[in-house]
């Protein structure tokens, strides 16, 4: 799940990927896709609990991209 | 009698069994600053005020403009030009006399901020910019308040509690912003909404959840977003929460104590990187036609060449931070002989206006100006 001015970068709120084991690997092949997000900066949740480390990925496992917000 | 008028005013939820007399006399005894009364803290003031929360400070050093009323729901066409933290206190007031209502008609800086904050229970950030969100986080995390966070972009808002001690009876084990983001985004990474845009409703859901956690907080209620984080998008009404980690590293990230905390400058943390301010000469001749510009001329009075072609003022580099406050216009060019100095003038400059001012460097300065100009 992608969310706020990130979803401009992927053009899409969601996406679904295939064979991803970690949350690393997960950053690099997005990278790859969209090398804008290689400036962006963003929190990653892992089944809606933020992560501070790489986190291994489960079939199914939802990933949320959050960046942070400004204005007010 | 007064006990009585009491009681009518917040009947409603005083009805409430979980809410009762204890809750309205724990609201009446509440204290909860607001900083930014603009799009958030407008929603967030006005359910306050109406719920009887005993004392509201608001900070905001702002004035009311024609394109804040989309959303700031609070002032009216008659406000435009007056100061929105005592515009805001007065039309509180008339909705809620028996509350008392202080308002901060200051900017919220290192120097004033803890002074400010000490004395309330709660604070709300209705802030629109990154420095002085960190700024409130750090000083929240130092003097150990409960932080009610929000932020919007566009059509999306973030919202969440953020408690740097466990509450009374409760748990928490105090994440702060920084554990999402450890660091402030430049000015320019992250678009505000004055470029990006907002939905004028959002900020109101956005800040009404602000005022609910508030209450919720206050009154010992229901379960706040304590160490949780609401995402709400009104296009697609998608909710999403999620539980946010703390990270080992956070605490070393935030000022060890007061004092390093008024050492601290936020708004250099997120001045953008010295390039993105500079401009070339066809830019600066483009802002030169479109006119309305401060420019500004950093070297020392005896430097040549001089410079005729243009209206600018002289202003030596030592002296840019003092008369920086006369400088009136929305954009600011400075320039040198080589685009050298007016590059550490416009990081200085962009320091102290933030994001009210566009401050820009001419690289290359006025001798390559003046060398393409001759050609």
């Amino acid at each position: 799940m992608i969310f706020g001015q990130l979803a401009d970068i992927v053009n899409d709120h969601e996406l679904t990927l295939i064979d991803i084991a970690d949350t690393n690997n997960l950053v690099n092949e997005l990278n790859k896709r969209f090398p804008a997000l290689t400036q962006a900066r963003y929190v990653m949740a892992v089944d809606k609990q933020t992560i501070t480390t790489n986190t291994n990925l489960k079939d199914g496992s939802t990933v949320a991209l959050l960046p942070p917000f400004s204005g007010g | 009698m007064k006990e009585n008028k009491i009681y009518d005013r917040y009947q409603r939820q005083i009805i409430l069994p979980e809410f009762g007399e204890e809750g309205q006399q724990k609201l009446l005894n509440a204290k909860v600053l607001v900083i930014g009364a603009g799009g958030l803290g407008c929603p967030a003031l006005q359910y306050l005020a109406a719920a009887g929360v005993g004392t509201l400070g608001i900070v905001d050093d702002d004035t009311v403009a024609l394109n804040n009323l989309h959303r700031q729901v609070l002032y009216s066409v008659g406000d435009i030009g007056l100061s929105k933290a005592e515009r805001a206190a007065e039309i509180l007031s008339q909705l809620n006399p028996d509350i008392n209502i202080i308002a901060f008609k200051e900017r919220l800086t290192v120097e004033n901020a803890m002074e400010i904050m000490q004395s309330f229970d709660i604070i709300i950030d209705g802030t629109d910019n990154f420095s002085t969100r960190y700024m409130i986080n750090d000083a929240c995390v130092l003097l150990g308040k409960p932080l009610v966070y929000a932020a919007i972009s566009q059509f999306e808002g973030q919202v969440a509690v953020f408690c740097p001690h466990p509450l009374k009876g409760g748990s928490g084990s105090g994440v702060n912003y920084r554990d999402l983001f450890p660091e402030p985004p430049k000015d320019d990474e992250v678009l505000n909404c004055a470029e990006a845009g907002v939905l004028g409703i959002l900020p109101g859901i956005i800040g009404t959840m602000q005022a609910s956690e508030t209450i919720k907080l206050i009154t010992g209620i229901g379960t706040p977003l304590i160490n949780s984080m609401w995402t709400y998008n009104a296009l697609s009404n998608e909710v999403y929460q999620l539980k946010l980690s703390a990270k080992a590293q956070t605490r070393s990230l935030i000022p060890a104590d007061e004092d390093a905390f008024k050492q601290m400058n936020y708004e250099w943390l997120c001045a953008s990187t010295p390039t993105s301010f500079e401009i070339d000469s066809d830019k600066f001749d483009e802002l030169l036609e479109t006119g309305g510009i401060d420019i500004i001329d950093v070297r020392e009075l005896h430097e040549t060449p001089e410079v005729d072609e243009f209206d600018h003022r002289r202003i030596p580099m030592q002296q840019v931070e003092t008369v920086a406050r006369d400088l009136k216009s929305d954009t600011i060019v400075v320039f040198c002989q080589t685009g050298k100095r007016s590059k550490q003038a416009a990081t200085l400059l962009s320091g102290i206006f933030g994001s009210s001012k566009k401050v820009y460097s001419l690289s290359g300065g006025i001798v390559n100006w003046k060398n393409q100009h001759t050609a």
